[in-house]
């Protein structure tokens, strides 16, 4: 047993050492991104909540307010429309971004002639250039010289003080859904025709055999086997919906970048009151409400994750 | 027995038929694109009749709009930053993840965490107080700063844990076994099987940083560090009526990003498939 002993502590120091290495060589692997990471995400982040409860313009000395902030945004009317807008524009495009990927899917999931080529079309507006893609949509609905207007002058017969100016008033955000709808739409679609992968064949067999018409599958086998998709899809929809900025400015900021109260989003609100106003506290306000809004949405998506796993 | 038939080729009609209204609708802005950027100003809009290929078409438009902005600069800026951030990304993130998904280590599941964590908290939600901080470290207008915005996401190693975790761990054991370092693993073995993964990640990371137009707006000032998105925007701004050349412009903007795009996207649907759903 004597003899045991140093061994054993020998022993002992060598498994050490060995998971002494081990971990370094882990973390060897992790440095570089978690190092980025930690920096540019982490450390921001954590500034980004202390900041809400601040009042700074980026050169004074900072002053803590309490929430202060926050009680200022209730009455504030540029952001009760900005987040009135963000909502409204997120309930339009979800469900119609739904309705038109799925339907992609179901006609791109069957045997048809093409079918690689159209998947692919169907990326084109996601991975286009918003500039690009943006520009010719203002230029589609153009209020006096766009071929959409000019149908309705022409076919429809619209007088031309009748003509509609797309980018202006309640119609604009009418715009910025359809906008969204056709870009993300295929990108949506690849996610739908992956879920339809997972629904078994034999179900489909099944129900022919029992007589099932073509809607009565789709009803019953399809839609409940797509349900996890549909409800991944209508998160990730959702949250990428109230991030919404880019497409709002480009369609309906005209040359200035400017966003009137018809058309603002959280997101402009965010960056107009940091980088116009140099409100940094206030902005970060609004950041906050942001953050709770898809904080919210991704704890919907944590419970129904965990709902469908134990299906 | 014929009305079953006749309703199969009704249905098969409709759906020929939906097929079509979809392809104009998602081709038709693209076309009218092409077909102006070769067009003068005033033809653009000219409905009566209206002409997709102008009968003198106006190749000048892709020549004047290198010299009216500096075209090229914005060429060079956003190809520069697109190489690096994607580079980096796809980099730094499978090396990441390999450890996540491969090796035990102490912290792992806290340090994993961390990545987690983050996945609800949207970029504009810190994006201000990431820009003073920038500022502080002197970043502020310079091409860098894009670099370390973009280039260490978290999308990155999930989405290539994501990937590792579905190699059997035994591929990495009998390599072990073999004397064969981690790093060689993670080079020889995971590396060229996670290619679906790479690609996905690449047409990710390479869109993002192409077409990004808030972080260029936020950080880059001066007219020398401008992107093409921000100097097509600055463009359009400033000439709104020139529409020949504003859509030469787009047309030029698009094509790297198709290129990239068709090369990769066999992977590209298996990866978003893949990730999305296990996601």
């Amino acid at each position: 047993m004597a003899a045991g002993k140093p061994d054993k502590s020998e022993l002992d120091k060598g498994r050490k050492k060995r998971a002494f290495k081990k971990n370094l060589v882990a973390y060897s692997f992790i440095a570089p991104n978690f190092i980025g990471f930690a920096v540019f995400t982490l450390v921001p982040i954590t500034f980004a909540f202390l900041l809400a409860f601040l009042e700074w313009d980026g050169n004074n000395p900072v002053k803590f307010v309490g929430l202060e902030n926050f009680k200022a945004l209730v009455k504030d009317k540029f952001f009760i429309a900005s987040l009135k807008n963000t909502i409204i524009y997120s309930i339009g495009t979800v469900p119609l971004t739904l309705v038109s990927s799925l339907g992609l899917a179901l006609i791109l999931n069957r045997e048809i002639k093409g079918r690689a080529f159209f998947r692919t079309l169907g990326f084109f507006p996601y991975v286009a250039s918003l500039v690009a893609v943006t520009s010719v949509w203002t230029m589609f609905f153009h209020s006096s010289k766009g071929p959409v207007n000019a149908v309705l002058y022409y076919v429809f017969r619209v007088p031309k003080e009748n003509l509609p100016n797309w980018f202006t008033g309640s119609l604009v955000l009418l715009m910025l859904i359809l906008f969204s709808v056709w870009r993300f739409m295929g990108y949506y679609m690849v996610m739908f025709l992956a879920g339809l992968q997972t629904i078994p064949r034999e179900l489909y067999e099944a129900g022919t055999i029992d007589g099932a018409n073509a809607w009565q599958r789709f009803r019953f086998i399809t839609l409940p086997g797509l349900r996890p998709t549909t409800f991944l899809v209508s998160v990730m929809l959702t949250i990428n919906c109230f991030k919404i900025y880019d497409i709002a400015v480009m369609l309906a900021g005209g040359s200035t970048n400017t966003l009137s109260v018809s058309s603002m989003v959280l997101v402009y609100y965010i960056y107009q009151n940091a980088f116009n106003f140099w409100k940094l506290g206030y902005s970060s306000a609004v950041a906050m409400v942001l953050f709770v809004l898809v904080l919210a949405v991704t704890l919907i998506q944590f419970k129904g994750q965990s709902k469908y796993a134990n299906e | 027995m014929n009305s079953v038939k006749a309703m199969r080729i009704l249905s098969k009609s409709i759906l020929y038929l939906l097929l079509a209204i979809m392809t104009v609708l998602m081709i038709l802005p693209f076309l009218w694109m092409l077909s102006s950027s070769v067009k003068l100003d005033r033809e653009v809009f000219n409905m009566n009749p209206f002409v997709w290929i102008p009968e003198k078409p106006r190749w000048q438009n892709y020549v004047d709009i290198w010299t009216k902005v500096p075209f090229f600069k914005y060429v060079q800026n956003t190809v520069f930053l697109t190489i690096v951030v994607t580079c980096l990304q796809i980099l730094t993130s499978s090396f990441a993840a390999y450890a996540f998904a491969k090796l035990d280590f102490k912290f792992k599941d806290r340090l994993f965490f961390a990545y987690i964590a983050t996945i609800a908290m949207p970029w504009q939600v810190y994006m201000v107080p990431q820009f003073l901080m920038m500022r502080s470290f002197g970043l502020n207008d310079r091409l860098l700063a894009i670099i370390c915005l973009q280039a260490f996401s978290a999308f990155g190693v999930f989405l290539m844990r994501q990937f590792y975790l579905s190699i059997p761990d035994s591929l990495c054991e009998a390599a072990r076994i073999d004397g064969m370092s981690e790093y060689g693993i993670y080079a020889r073995i995971m590396l060229p099987l996670s290619k679906p993964a790479i690609a996905t990640l690449t047409i990710f990371t390479f869109v993002a940083t192409w077409n990004d137009y808030l972080g260029p707006l936020i950080y880059l000032k001066s007219q020398d560090k401008k992107t093409i998105q921000l100097g097509l925007k600055m463009f359009i701004n400033q000439y709104s009526s020139e529409y020949g050349l504003i859509m030469a412009g787009s047309v030029m903007s698009l094509i790297p990003v198709i290129i990239v795009f068709l090369c990769l996207q066999k992977y590209f649907v298996e990866g978003i498939a893949s990730t999305g759903i296990k996601g």
